[in-house]
C-alpha cells in the first residue's frame, strides 16, 4: 500500500535547542499510527511539522504526496487536525460549529452525520460552554472530520481524561478505521497505543527509539527477563549478563535464551556461597515498563539505540 | 464553496457569536448609549441657537459615536482577536482550506455591521430623545466617515494584537491605548481651553480626526456639504499602518507557542 506520510532525517532546532533529532517515519494509507513518547520528547514539534504549523530545520516530509511546509489549499481539503489544545466559540452548539466548519470546505460531510458519528447527536444543540471535557473533545473530531478528510492528525486525543472518557474515545477512533481515514495519533500512554494503533513508533529525546507492532515491542521486552532475590553480595557471574545490587535487592538481567543458563550459574553461585536467594523471582516487564526503559535508554545512550 | 458565500457564512456566525456574548454586547452596545444618556444629562441639553432648535447634544453625538464605532471595531477586534488566538481558535482554522484572507474579512464585515448598527442608535436616540438634528448636507460626509474610520479602525484593532501577549493582557492592552485617548481627542470633553501640548497629542492620533470628521457631519453651523478631507487623510493612513503591520506580524498561534 502507498505511504500517507513519509519523513526523512527530520531535524528541529529551535534556536540552539535541537527538539528532534533526524527521524525517519513512513505511515501507510488507511493504518493508525500512534507516535508514543514521554512530554518535551519532540512527539508534538514532529506532528506540527506534518501539519504544515512549523516548519524543518533540515530533512524530506511528504504528506499526502505535498511538502507541508508549503501546503496548497487543495491539500488542507484532504486533512483533518485535532490541535492538542484549541477551543471552539462556546456561545455556539455543537451543530452551528460544524456548519461554520462544513463552510470551509468544498466537499464536506453532512453535519448530522459527523455529529452522529462522534456521538454528539444528543448535545447537538447545547450551547460549547456547557459541554463536557470529553465532549468538547468529540466535538473537536467532529470539525476534523467534517471535511472529509483522508488523513487526520490527533495530537493526545485523550491526555487528561478520566478511564471512561479514554474508553470511549478509544471506540470513537477506532471507528476511524470503517471511514477509510489514515490516522496518525501522537500519545504519552502505552496502552493507548497498544490499544488504536496498528504501528508504534516511540520517541525519546527528538529521535525514534523503538518501532513496530505493539506486539513486535512486546517481543523486545519477553526478550529481557529480569531474576531478583533480596540480597546485598553481589555474585560474580558471567559476562553475558548484567547484576547489579539496588535498595537491597540484586537483579540480573538476561535474554530468553539465556535465562535456564543464567539461572544455574546463579543458584551454583548461592549454593557455594551459601545464600538462599530470599525473594527469588523472575520477572518479565511489562509494556509499560519496556516503553519506560526504551525511553531511559533513549535519554542514556542515544548513539547505540535500535531503530 | 464559493469564497463569497463562505464570507457570508463567516459574517453570519460571528455576529452570532457577538449576539451571545453578554459581555461584549454590553461594552459595545449599552455602554455608549449609557454614556450618551449620561452626558446629556449632566451636561444638560440646553437649546443653543432658538431658531433652529440646535441644542448642546449636537455636540456630544459625534463624540460618543466616534466611541462607539471604535468600541465596535479596534476594541473588538482587539479582544477577540487574541481570544481566539490563544485558545487555539485561530489555529484551528489555519489547519483547514479556508483562505486566511476570507476568514479574517468576516470578522472585519462583522465588526462593521455592528458599528453600522450603533450609527443607527446613536443618531436614532439622538433624535428622538435629545432633538439632535443630522442635516441632510452632512450624510456624505457622514458615510464616507463611516467607510473610513471603520476600515481603519478594524485594521488598527487587528494590528493592535501583534502586541497583545495574553488573554488577560488584552483588555488591559486595549484600554490603556484608547481610554487616554479618548480624553484628549474631544470624545468626552470638548473644550476651548484644552492646553495646547495635550491637543497636539489628539492630533497625532486617529481618534480625534474621527470625532472630527464626524462633528463636521453633524455641524449645524456649517455652510454648504462638509468634507473633512484632511481628518480622512489621517485616519486613513493610521488604517494603512495598521494593514501594513496586520499583514507583516499578525499570528495565528498562540503568542507563546
Amino acid at each position: 500500500m502507498a505511504d500517507a506520510i513519509t519523513v526523512e532525517g527530520l531535524r528541529k532546532d529551535y534556536g540552539g535547542f535541537e527538539a528532534v533529532k533526524g527521524i525517519d517515519l513512513s505511515i501507510r494509507e488507511g493504518e493508525i499510527f500512534a507516535f508514543l513518547g514521554p512530554n518535551g520528547a519532540g512527539k508534538t514539534t514532529t506532528i506540527e511539522i506534518l501539519e504544515g504549523f512549523r516548519t524543518a530545520t533540515s530533512g524530506q516530509v511528504r504528506v499526502l504526496g505535498v511538502d507541508p511546509a508549503h501546503p496548497p489549499l487543495a491539500w488542507r481539503e484532504k486533512i483533518g487536525i485535532v490541535l492538542q489544545q484549541s477551543q471552539v466559540e462556546k456561545e455556539l452548539t455543537p451543530r452551528e460549529a460544524v456548519t461554520m466548519f462544513a463552510a470551509y470546505y468544498q466537499g464536506p460531510r453532512l453535519v448530522d452525520e459527523v455529529i452522529e458519528l462522534v456521538g454528539l447527536a444528543d448535545k447537538a444543540n447545547d450551547r460549547i460552554g456547557k459541554l463536557s471535557g470529553g465532549q468538547q473533545r468529540r466535538l473537536d473530531l467532529a470539525l476534523a472530520l467534517i471535511g472529509d478528510p483522508k488523513l487526520i492528525f490527533l495530537d493526545e486525543p485523550t491526555t487528561g481524561f478520566d478511564p471512561s472518557a479514554r474508553r470511549e474515545s478509544w471506540e470513537m477512533i477506532d471507528n476511524l478505521r470503517s471511514i477509510g481515514c489514515t490516522v496518525m495519533l501522537t500519545t504519552h500512554y502505552m496502552d493507548e497505543a497498544q490499544q488504536l494503533s496498528d504501528r508504534i513508533a516511540v520517541i525519546a529525546d527528538g529521535r525514534i527509539v523503538a518501532r513496530g507492532t505493539a506486539a513486535e515491542l512486546g517481543q523486545q521486552v519477553q526478550a529481557r527477563p529480569t531474576i531478583s532475590w533480596r540480597g546485598a553480595t553481589v555474585p560474580t557471574l558471567s559476562d553475558r549478563v548484567a547484576v547489579r545490587a539496588d535498595e537491597g535487592h540484586v537483579r540480573v538481567e538476561t535474554t530468553e535464551d539465556d535465562l535456564v543458563g543464567v539461572v544455574r550459574e546463579i543458584t551454583d553461585w548461592a549454593t557455594d556461597h551459601d545464600d538462599s536467594l530470599h525473594g527469588f523471582e523472575i520477572t518479565r516487564p511489562d509494556l509499560e515498563q519496556t516503553y519506560l526503559r526504551l525511553i531511559e535508554a533513549g535519554f542514556a545512550s542515544p548513539d547505540e539505540v535500535a531503530s | 464553496m464559493t469564497w463569497t458565500s463562505q464570507l457570508r457564512s463567516q459574517v453570519k456566525f460571528d455576529l452570532l457569536i457577538f449576539r451571545r456574548n453578554p459581555a461584549a454586547t454590553f461594552f459595545t452596545v449599552i455602554f455608549p448609549l449609557i454614556l450618551l444618556v449620561l452626558m446629556t444629562s449632566i451636561f444638560g441639553n440646553q437649546v443653543i441657537e432658538s431658531r433652529n432648535d440646535i441644542r448642546v447634544a449636537n455636540f456630544y453625538v459625534p463624540g460618543i459615536l466616534g466611541l462607539a464605532l471604535i468600541s465596535a471595531t479596534l476594541v473588538n477586534l482587539a479582544m477577540n482577536t487574541t481570544n481566539r488566538r490563544e485558545e487555539g481558535i485561530l489555529k484551528r482554522v489555519r489547519g483547514t482550506p479556508m483562505r486566511p484572507w476570507v476568514f479574517v474579512t468576516g470578522q472585519v464585515l462583522a465588526s462593521i455591521v455592528i458599528a453600522l448598527v450603533m450609527t443607527l442608535l446613536v443618531i436614532v436616540i439622538g433624535r428622538v430623545f435629545f432633538d439632535v438634528s443630522l442635516q441632510t448636507r452632512g450624510i456624505p460626509a457622514l458615510v464616507i466617515s463611516l467607510v473610513v474610520g471603520t476600515a481603519s479602525f478594524c485594521a488598527l484593532g487587528l494590528a493592535l494584537t501583534t502586541i497583545i501577549p495574553s488573554i488577560n493582557a488584552a483588555s488591559a492592552i486595549t484600554n490603556a491605548v484608547v481610554l487616554p485617548l479618548y480624553f484628549v481627542s474631544d470624545v468626552f470633553v470638548i473644550s476651548d481651553g484644552t492646553p495646547r501640548f495635550i491637543s497636539f497629542i489628539g492630533d497625532l492620533f486617529p481618534i480625534k480626526h474621527l470625532v472630527g470628521a464626524l462633528f463636521e457631519s453633524f455641524d449645524p453651523f456649517t455652510v454648504g456639504t462638509p468634507m473633512p478631507w484632511g481628518h480622512w487623510a489621517v485616519v486613513a493612513a493610521w488604517g494603512a499602518f495598521g494593514v501594513l503591520v496586520t499583514a507583516t506580524k499578525f499570528r495565528w498561534t498562540p503568542w507563546d507557542s
